[in-house]
């Protein structure tokens, strides 16, 4: 403990030097740039979480050995909030209250950020969420750099549609909020494009269910009616495991009823044997295999921080990419790690991703970004087979629910507001307007 | 005379050679050309490509198109040699030369460039391979080649396949063939097709019959509706013999992981809430165990089974000697002692090997199906643990019954003070027990790790439903435990298609919520003294 401090000392003494040696204009330059880690290290989501803290750690090392940012060394602040919801908005608090820090990276579920929002808000924090999400919501303190609906399941349902002539659609999803909200978009879209209601089926399970025995059976029946079936699959997590080996087993070949998963992704298939999900899709804007110098540079980056030469890398890492790096050019631009300046100048930062293109911070705190449909391969790896032709800009609220389609989010002066209703030309203000 | 015979045999021989000769080199070059269109085809093209290579006739094609539709047909991308990839695991790729198939060693992959497939393509593919597959000489992959072909067949394949029907030897293969032509005619409108196919379970059959039926053709509607009615009948018993092997095989799992708690439980008295940690550990074992017989999945799985039991069962020991014995006859502080002891296992899992999911394999013999009849076929997997479920309890039976140890077990569960003076050493007895329990529990984790997935929380999953598999029976009674197993996986899965598998889930609880008020004692409620007292 005593020697992490003098390490710690040492660091920032280092730090102080250099930052005096090559900014001696900056003001507040002794002090370090605090960044808040908040993913869950121990319960359930310790799966996904723990790999995105440490590559937030990973990020920052190299920053910093780069110089930080304009001579300010990054100091990383790791919180456990241990898959525990209610502890998500305690450690929020803590890290923004306790630890003053600058800015956070975090969450995973929706139902976390849910729960950080209000402490966020209050504290006047910027947090940076790296997961594809339902969509609905634009905090004026929370940066989304995960996919919103319109840059995963529509493209996704739009290349069934067009490219495989998919006609019957199962919509099948763990039963929480960002499947059901999901599912209703695409039920709208897909009624929108007149596929029947009999020609769409949706089944909900709950949280990690294993025994899919009679639902892919009912799948089975479904999908041998004569027309084209493809099932559109949110399900979460681990359940993703016992339900494509019982499709396997049950004989459903991907050539027969593709499925295309929004939450699969390489790491979920670096626990499985792949061998029988050949062929089934999924739907990310990064894939481990996307053929870019970028890419490469990032996974030699990522095997050699980890020191495991099967290191995978997978879509909420390439946000989290984006995010860092979007931040670093922010506080550059704007020249202080103040929240209120930052959020301003962070709005049409461009950075490149991963991919061979670039993201660009969008009005509405979304990121432009491209949509890839890939084909799960034996190597539980993606080979891209459909891209869309430039990027696409996130939309906070979705056209196809009635509630929404006419609310807009930006966040720039003079509009500010989060949703505001373009037919009435009011705001909303369910989001909360800034304090000061 | 000599020379003249030289010459003939000389003529003779360049006649017959030079058609050879020609055709060699006509492939030799245009394998690499039609490698080169392949990779530079748009994905619409890639169609026309992939028929020319089928028809160049040249002896590597199905490998190229297997590799292709694999995504493992690549080039380098400086010297624009096409290889194939023999393994695509980690950053470096092990290559073979596609035109001379000599191995090449490893290739960076960022080096390489893979020709792109897909669905499409693939599906295109499989019709072409299938159909070279036709022509070879093993009769189980002309049977696969065949099913595969069914409902794909167009018009050019029709007659390919009229032409191979009168030479095929087969009685199955030609039984699927003639179905794979019938649903061609049917399609093309042609109501004699019809009275061969009605009868088939096979879903392209049904599937092209049902879109037959919806055709504007009056006759045909009706002879497609007859031969589809025909047909639900026959699979409305089909469906409920699945709806039972699901539910018995549900079931099963669901004894498995609750019949050691039984004993824990049931015999001892010992609320466990680690129990799914030691199930836990046992997946964990086979994991362990496929780690160090690499290659050899299924001897590894069969290993784990007594190394599933020892882990699982030294485990208990352990929690048993430093915590439950402390603690005999306070139930609550027993739940919170064990309920801390599963978060410790679980975070001590997660902490030295990993919060990840670990990959066990399913051996070859597990995988797949058996099929019954064609709309009917019973997974392996499941089917292995619905045995094994069996037989553990067997096994358990004989142990309570006709061993020494089950006499004492039972002695000491009906009185304890009356058994120690008979000379019974109890706390040995305690040891034995929860051994046994937690040994069970043990072999439970190796068979749910061909189901699940193996990871920290597998045993949280589990914990709930034991405990309700185990009261539903009756607190004590092995026999409870299997009838209340089983009987719960049925209802829950006849209730899942029409209810949906969350609602499913909380009419069986509430089912049990109403059953514990009418019998509080279970299904088979313990009798005599003991179980009053």
């Amino acid at each position: 403990m005593t020697l992490k401090k003098h390490v710690k000392a040492g660091l920032s003494a280092l730090a102080l030097s250099i930052a005096v040696s090559l900014a001696p204009t900056a003001t507040a330059a002794e002090d370090p740039i605090k960044v808040g880690i908040l993913h869950s290290l121990s319960g359930t989501m310790a799966i996904s979480e723990s790999t995105l803290k440490d590559t937030m750690l990973m990020l920052i090392e190299k920053q910093n050995a780069a110089g930080g940012i304009e001579g300010r060394m990054l100091e990383p602040v790791v919180v456990d909030p241990a898959s525990n919801w209610p502890l998500f908005a305690e450690k929020a608090r803590e890290l923004l209250a306790k630890e003053k820090v600058d800015v956070i990276f975090g969450n995973w579920t929706s139902v976390s950020r849910k729960s950080v929002l209000p402490v966020i808000e209050e504290l006047n924090g910027l947090l940076f969420y790296p997961v594809q999400y339902e969509g609905e919501e634009s905090s004026e303190n929370v940066f989304y750099t995960g996919a919103a609906p319109n840059q995963q399941a529509i493209p996704a349902v739009d290349y069934l549609m067009n490219d495989i002539g998919v006609k019957r659609w199962v919509l099948a999803g763990t039963d929480y909020v960002y499947p059901r909200t999901t599912n209703k978009i695409l039920e709208t879209y897909l009624k929108d494009h007149g596929v029947a209601a009999a020609d769409i089926m949706i089944n909900y399970t709950p949280f990690g269910h294993s025994n899919w025995q009679s639902i892919v059976s009912d799948i089975k029946t479904f999908g041998s009616q004569g027309k084209k079936t493809a099932v559109v699959s949110t399900i979460n997590g681990d359940a993703n495991v016992p339900f494509y080996r019982e499709l396997a087993n049950q004989g459903l070949a991907a050539s027969d009823i593709p499925v295309v998963a929004f939450s699969v992704g390489e790491q979920e298939l670096s626990g499985i044997d792949t061998a029988p999900l050949v062929g089934h899709l999924a739907a990310w804007n990064y894939f481990m295999s996307v053929d870019n110098d970028a890419n490469y540079d990032f996974i030699d980056a990522w095997v050699a921080y980890t020191g495991k030469d099967d290191a995978v890398t997978n879509d909420p890492m390439e946000a989290h990419y984006i995010g860092f790096n979007m931040y670093v050019e922010a506080v550059k631009k704007a020249g202080t790690t103040e929240v209120n300046a930052v959020k301003d100048a962070i709005i049409g930062v461009s950075v490149p991703n991963l991919t061979g293109g670039y993201a660009t911070m969008m009005p509405n705190h979304h990121i432009t970004k491209p949509v890839l449909i890939g084909e799960i391969q034996d190597n539980g790896q993606f080979t891209t087979v459909w891209q869309t032709p430039s990027t696409v800009a996130g939309d906070a609220w979705s056209d196809f629910l009635p509630g929404s389609k006419d609310l807009i989010s930006d966040w720039r002066k003079p509009l500010f507001c989060g949703n505001y209703n373009v037919v009435e030309g009011t705001c909303g203000g369910k989001s909360k307007v800034a304090a000061n | 005379m000599s020379i003249l015979r030289s010459l003939t045999q000389l003529f003779v021989v360049c006649c017959l050679s030079l058609p050879l000769l020609a055709h060699a080199q006509d492939t030799r070059e245009e394998g690499p050309a039609l490698l080169q269109a392949l990779a530079e085809a748009s994905s619409a093209d890639k169609g026309d490509v992939i028929s020319r290579i089928a028809k160049s006739g040249d002896e590597r094609a199905r490998d190229w198109l297997a590799a292709f539709a694999d995504g493992k047909l690549s080039r380098i991308e400086d010297s624009g040699q096409f290889v194939i990839v023999l393994e695509n695991r980690g950053r470096n790729w092990t290559v073979a030369d596609a035109l001379t198939g000599e191995p090449m060693g490893e290739v960076s992959r960022r080096e390489l460039d893979t020709i792109r497939i897909n669905n499409a393509l693939r599906r295109e593919l499989d019709s072409i391979l299938s159909v070279i597959d036709l022509t070879v000489n093993n009769a189980e992959r002309r049977l696969e080649a065949a099913r595969a072909l069914r409902g794909r067949v167009d018009a050019a394949l029709s007659k390919r396949l009229a032409e191979l029907l009168p030479d095929e030897s087969d009685d199955r293969v030609r039984t699927v063939l003639q179905d794979a032509l019938a649903i061609y005619r049917l399609e093309q409108g042609d109501i004699t097709a019809v009275a061969p196919l009605s009868g088939s379970l096979n879903s392209e059959v049904r599937a092209a019959l049902t879109s037959a039926a919806r055709s504007d053709d009056p006759k045909l509607v009706a002879a497609a509706n007859d031969a589809l009615a025909s047909i639900e009948q026959k699979l409305k018993f089909n469906r409920a013999a699945e709806t039972l092997y699901f539910g018995l095989s549900l079931g099963s799992v669901l004894v498995l992981a609750a019949i050691g708690l039984a004993i824990t439980f049931g015999v001892m008295g010992v609320i466990n809430m680690a129990h799914g940690e030691l199930i836990m550990l046992g997946a964990y074992t086979t994991w362990g165990m496929q780690q160090l017989l690499p290659g050899q999945p299924g001897l590894a799985l069969v290993l784990s089974i007594p190394a599933g039991f020892l882990v699982s069962a030294l485990a208990g020991v352990a929690i048993e000697r430093s915590v439950i014995q402390f603690l005999k006859g306070r139930p609550l502080e027993t739940l919170l002692a064990t309920f801390g002891v599963s978060l410790i296992l679980q975070q001590l899992v997660r902490t030295v090997i990993s919060p990840l999911n670990r990959t066990v394999i399913t051996p070859e013999w597990m995988s797949g199906s058996v099929m019954i009849n064609e709309a009917l076929s019973l997974t392996l997997n499941r089917l292995y643990v619905l045995g094994f479920a069996l037989v553990v309890f067997a096994g358990l039976m004989l142990i309570m019954r006709k061993t020494r140890l089950g006499l004492e077990v039972r002695a000491v569960t009906q009185n304890r003070a009356m058994a120690r003076s008979m000379g019974i050493k109890a706390t040995r007895v305690d040891i034995m027990t929860f051994a046994l329990g937690s040994g069970v529990a043990g072999l439970a984790g190796v068979a749910l790790s061909q189901l699940t997935n193996v990871g920290p929380n597998l045993g949280q999953n589990y914990i709930i439903d034991s405990f309700m598999v185990v009261v539903f029976g009756g607190v004590g009674s092995l026999w409870g435990t299997l009838v209340a197993g089983l009987s719960l996986g049925t209802i829950n899965q006849l209730l899942e298609p029409w209810a949906g598998a969350v609602l499913a889930k909380i009419v069986v609880l509430v089912f049990i919520i109403l059953f514990i008020q009418k019998r509080p004692r279970g299904l088979f409620p313990q009798k005599g003294r003991a179980a009053e007292g």
